[in-house]
């Protein structure tokens, strides 16, 4: 590969042109009449000035360094990276839906709002929920809008004094942050010995004040809550709602729900569970479900069915509005339909049961060489520490990184914050046998490098495009935009 | 202050040194070690009135960002403005740079702190 570290503005050449329009053979408009003087730029846009051959080799060459599912094992604990099935994109390109406009008449999107509709349909039943909204456009968005429903529910009531969520120490880090953007305070819980919460603390905790508490079941620690129905009883008792982030929903499809648990809201994200691209590849989609009691607060517009038409119903006082432009990112809720489909009930049931399995496989051959805190069955995910590697200086950023040059997407470390040197992984139902038993080897390899030359750890990555980066300067100094 | 000087800490790893009726608080080495290599620091706003328990200021690091809680009950007198261009102090030498220093109210608080081997029993067990 031809190393060219220069960015396409630094490609650019005066004059140059990647194609030539056709004359004019249309009326010439005025533009400033058109549109108003005040609209028009008065310069000529700074965009890089290449021909179309430097365009194509500029971003064929940015992609070979690209690494994603499609290129091998991504084992991102928390972040579901299961494969997206190519069908998916098949179905989402089809013309009568990527021509659809989103300001057409619904009666000419019939097609398309039924599977709005059945999707809503869809995921209440695999969430135990009465109605869920896809507006959400990720999982974060999800949560913001699970926050404003909990807050306008309070309100309605004439229960103003409810300002608190509660969030387990151990929980994604976008739920306290969305709780604070939502306007509430955030009060964090311990985790007991066992990684789940603790219960004499959260009795401590709660009371009239408390508007809600946020929980991933199963944990960030890749455990079931078995609490669950007692927290769900005590959250209950004093007034408050339970919020379910569904980010480890992979673990429980068609097994358990958040429903049956006791929880009031419950939010999936499309790009994880449901197989529609996540990171680079996406756009996300973050769908909440509700409680039969919350669905007046539901944001607007609700698709309805009435007298065999599908219809925008955009009446609901109680609403708290729209999250997102138009229904939410449609093409993406349109993949996850396709999948579901694909899948059907046993389906789905299986590949949880598949992504459970295949964790504890990872997890049972691991558990001699790196220290797992909290070793029991796990769910779809586990963490493991490589505190034992980090007495003799090797820690777990250095196996993610040594796990770059053998292939592999690392996976999450440092999270959750309670294990020390955490990694996370999540090898999602996707994965064969040989492609699991190769990333143990390689793992129990680095293991014990670790012990015999410790050194070595420390200087990868060797072939990856780049090698090692300065943290701490990509985090003081970072290099934003471009600028000639 | 620093090290060699009589120091309190608490359990969730800050230490303070007292002077007179001033209240040096920083970070522990278990914490910075724990933290990695500190990229920026968050510190109140002098003058602030700070109960214990308190969010004091925020220590982010290429890891994890984390809250800094006043072990003790006072007001914000000076924040080391150090740490703004280095905020790496904190793992070289972290008894050598504080925070902030609050004024100590309430020095009955300090009891319920623990002394160097307390806390280095404490941090054993974590």
């Amino acid at each position: 590969m031809i190393r060219d570290e220069r960015l396409i503005f630094e490609k650019s050449v005066a004059g140059r042109i990647g194609f030539s329009l056709p004359e004019n053979d249309v009326p010439e408009v005025d533009l400033a009449k058109t549109f108003g003087e005040g609209v028009l730029r008065d310069s000529e846009p700074e965009i890089p000035e290449v021909s179309e051959v430097d365009v194509i080799r500029h971003y064929t060459n940015l992609s070979k360094r690209n690494y994603g599912v499609d290129s091998g094992f991504y084992p991102l604990g928390s972040c579901t990276m299961k494969y997206n099935p190519k069908i998916n994109e098949d179905i989402a390109a089809m013309d009568g839906f990527s021509r659809m406009h989103p300001l057409q008449n619904p009666l000419s999107a019939q097609g398309s709002l039924e599977i709005l509709y059945r999707m809503d349909k869809l995921l209440s039943e695999i969430l135990g929920m009465e109605r869920v909204t896809l507006q959400p456009a990720a999982g974060a968005q999800g949560e913001m809008t699970g926050l404003m429903i909990i807050k306008a529910y309070h309100i309605s009531r004439n229960d103003e004094k409810r300002v608190k969520i509660i969030v387990p120490d151990s929980s994604h880090g976008t739920n306290p942050a969305s709780a604070a953007l939502a306007g509430f305070e955030v009060v964090h819980i311990p985790s007991d010995e066992k990684g789940c919460v603790d219960i004499a603390s959260l009795e401590t905790i709660l009371d009239d004040t408390v508007a809600g508490l946020m929980l991933t079941n199963p944990n960030t620690l890749g455990l079931f809550e078995e609490d669950i129905l007692k927290i769900s009883e005590m959250v209950h008792k004093c007034g408050g709602l339970l919020y379910y982030d569904g980010a480890n929903m992979n673990a429980i499809m068609g097994i358990a729900r958040p429903g049956d648990m006791g929880f009031d809201i419950a939010h999936v994200n499309l790009n994880k569970t449901f197989s529609t691209p996540h990171g680079g590849g996406g756009p996300g989609s973050g769908p909440i479900g509700v409680v039969k009691e919350l669905v007046p607060f539901l944001p607007v517009p609700i698709i309805e069915k009435r007298d065999d038409y599908y219809v925008f119903d955009y009446d609901k006082p109680l609403s708290i509005g729209k999250v997102k432009s138009f229904y939410g990112n449609f093409s993406v809720v349109l993949k996850a339909f396709c999948y579901i489909m694909m899948m059907g009930s046993e389906g789905l049931k299986s590949a949880s049961q598949a992504a459970v399995l295949n964790a504890n496989y990872i997890r049972k051959k691991l558990e001699d060489v790196y220290d797992i805190p909290y070793n029991r069955i796990c769910m779809h995910e586990f963490v493991l520490s490589a505190q034992r590697q980090a007495k003799n200086g090797v820690t777990a950023l250095d196996i993610a990184k040594n796990l770059l040059d053998e292939g592999y997407h690392p996976p999450t470390i440092y999270f959750p914050l309670i294990v020390h040197e955490a990694l996370m992984i999540e090898p999602t139902e996707t994965e064969s046998p040989e492609t699991l038993d190769a990333f143990i080897n390689t793992m129990r390899r680095l293991a014990g490098q670790a012990e015999t030359d410790p050194e070595k750890l420390k200087n990868a990555p060797k072939t990856t495009y780049v090698s090692r980066l300065d943290e701490v300067k990509a985090a003081r100094t970072p290099v934003l935009r471009w600028r000639p | 202050m620093g090290t060699g000087k009589t120091l309190y800490y608490s359990k969730d790893h800050e230490w303070i040194w007292v002077d007179g009726n001033l209240a040096y608080i920083g970070i522990t080495d278990y914490a910075q070690d724990s933290l990695g290599s500190i990229v920026y620091v968050e510190t109140p706003k002098p003058g602030k009135a700070i109960s214990k328990g308190q969010v004091l200021g925020v220590v982010e690091s290429v890891k994890a960002a984390a809250d800094v809680f006043s072990p003790i009950s006072g007001t914000v007198l000076e924040v080391n403005d150090d740490l703004e261009d280095n905020p790496g102090l904190i793992n070289e030498s972290p008894y050598e740079n504080h925070i902030a220093v609050i004024s100590l109210d309430d020095p009955d608080e300090l009891s319920q702190l623990m002394n160097q081997q307390q806390y280095e029993e404490y941090i054993k067990g974590v």
